[in-house]
């Protein structure tokens, strides 16, 4: 297995929801890797649709920028609908 | 366990006014129960112990899979194979699941390959013990996959967050390989004179080694209280035994079996059964590499490996070709 690269797998369900992170394994090429994700991945009917990626390509955020990145977001209340007394005389809303 | 006596390398467990900066931000997070994530700030203690432990785990998937391998081919009707392939078949992918997660860690897949052909890794001690009949499929269905569902299923709460995601997809698949050896237990039990028979020696057999995989009593030891306070261990060894023994002794009289322990004994106090002592000698040969199969199940490990090689080179030598030939494609067009 020397050298094999290593991919991340997303699986999209039967049910509509965006593609999701599951795992990761080792293949020669995206090939092999879409092969061994559905034995690996799939086998109880998990998955309607895989992606796979080159785990070296994805670029993620560090730890380290947590704060930086979401704390912004903490003093934002007025950005959820729970902010808003509306009187129930309204209706729907 | 699957992972068993896994050392951490302390001597104590540190107090939070004895830790530094780091350490105590990283404890506190522990203890809040927010995940540790791959490229998170850990004590090296808890990255190293953490890999043992998986990669152990991990190792106990793989090997796991030969003692069953044993009786694909015999199995006695078609359906009853088509179960064990299955089920073997994710015992292999429990494995992946798991390597993948010690490799977050920063350890390579070849490394961990390498420590358990040579046997330099441990695994669990469980896989050690040779499969001589199809009542075994049964029992280890039925007691070992039921032992380590008794370990897993916290592990899904604990504190490495590849690790817990790990567990809770094997837990998902988990509940099938008991269920199918309780299934196989009942077929005998419910069958001939012999096949009853078959099923008891079978559980004669596996009873003490199941009693063993929650490894030795473990209240005094400073590594299962360091695995503890970092949550990468839930229970401590004697508690999950207790549980696994309360939970299987009814299952036994279900089937009409006789657990092979006089000292067995309902303990109205305590609320839970009381069982005689354990063979702690045998357990710790097993461990040492002495155990019946030891031999054979890394020479086997080591076979199938040497003989897959020339196709893995292959596959390897096939994708780089045919990049090579899309690039030269590429720059002529």
């Amino acid at each position: 297995m020397s050298n094999w690269p290593l991919w991340e797998i997303f699986i999209r369900g039967e049910h509509g929801l965006a593609h999701r992170h599951v795992g990761s394994l080792h293949a020669v090429d995206a090939g092999q890797a879409l092969m061994n994700a559905r034995d690996v991945y799939t086998r109880r009917h998990e998955g309607l649709s895989i992606w796979v990626v080159k785990a070296g390509d994805i670029t993620a955020s560090a730890p380290g920028d947590k704060d930086a990145l979401f704390e912004p977001a903490n003093d934002k209340v007025y950005r959820h609908p729970s902010f808003y007394d509306i009187p129930d005389d309204a209706g729907a809303m | 366990m699957y992972a068993q006596m896994v050392k951490t390398e302390a001597d104590r467990v540190k107090t939070l006014a004895e830790m530094d900066e780091c350490e105590r931000v990283f404890q506190e997070r522990v203890d809040r129960g927010v995940k540790i994530e791959p490229k998170d700030w850990m004590p090296d203690g808890y990255r190293k112990t953490l890999i043992r432990q998986i990669s152990q785990h991990a190792h106990s998937e793989i090997v796991g899979q030969l003692p069953e391998g044993n009786w694909i081919s015999r199995a006695p009707t078609l359906q009853r194979k088509v179960i064990l392939l299955a089920k073997v078949q994710d015992e292999a992918g429990h494995g992946l699941y798991l390597y993948g997660a010690a490799e977050t860690l920063g350890v390579s897949r070849d490394e961990l390959t390498a420590q358990l052909l040579s046997g330099r890794a441990k695994y669990s001690s469980i896989f050690n013990y040779p499969t001589l009949s199809w009542a075994d499929m049964g029992a280890i269905g039925w007691l070992v996959d039921g032992a380590a569902i008794m370990n897993q299923v916290p592990l899904q709460r604990c504190s490495y967050g590849p690790y817990a995601r790990a567990m809770i997809k094997v837990c998902k698949e988990e509940s099938f390989h008991q269920r199918q050896g309780f299934d196989i237990m009942m077929s005998l039990c419910r069958g001939s004179a012999a096949q009853k028979a078959m099923a008891q020696d079978a559980l004669d057999r596996w009873w003490a080694p199941s009693l063993m995989m929650f490894g030795p009593p473990d209240e005094h030891s400073v590594h299962s209280a360091q695995s503890k306070a970092w949550k990468i261990k839930i229970n401590g060894n004697d508690e999950l035994r207790h549980k696994f023994v309360d939970q299987t002794v009814p299952q036994a009289k279900l089937l009409g079996l006789e657990i092979p322990d006089p000292d067995l004994r309902w303990n109205e106090a305590r609320g839970s059964y009381d069982i005689g002592q354990i063979d702690w000698e045998e357990f710790f040969q097993v461990v040492g590499g002495n155990g019946p199969c030891n031999r054979e199940r890394l020479a086997a490990r080591n076979k199938a490996h040497e003989d897959g090689a020339w196709f893995r080179d292959g596959l390897m030598a096939h994708a780089d070709k045919t990049k090579a030939r899309q690039q030269s494609q590429g720059e002529a067009a």
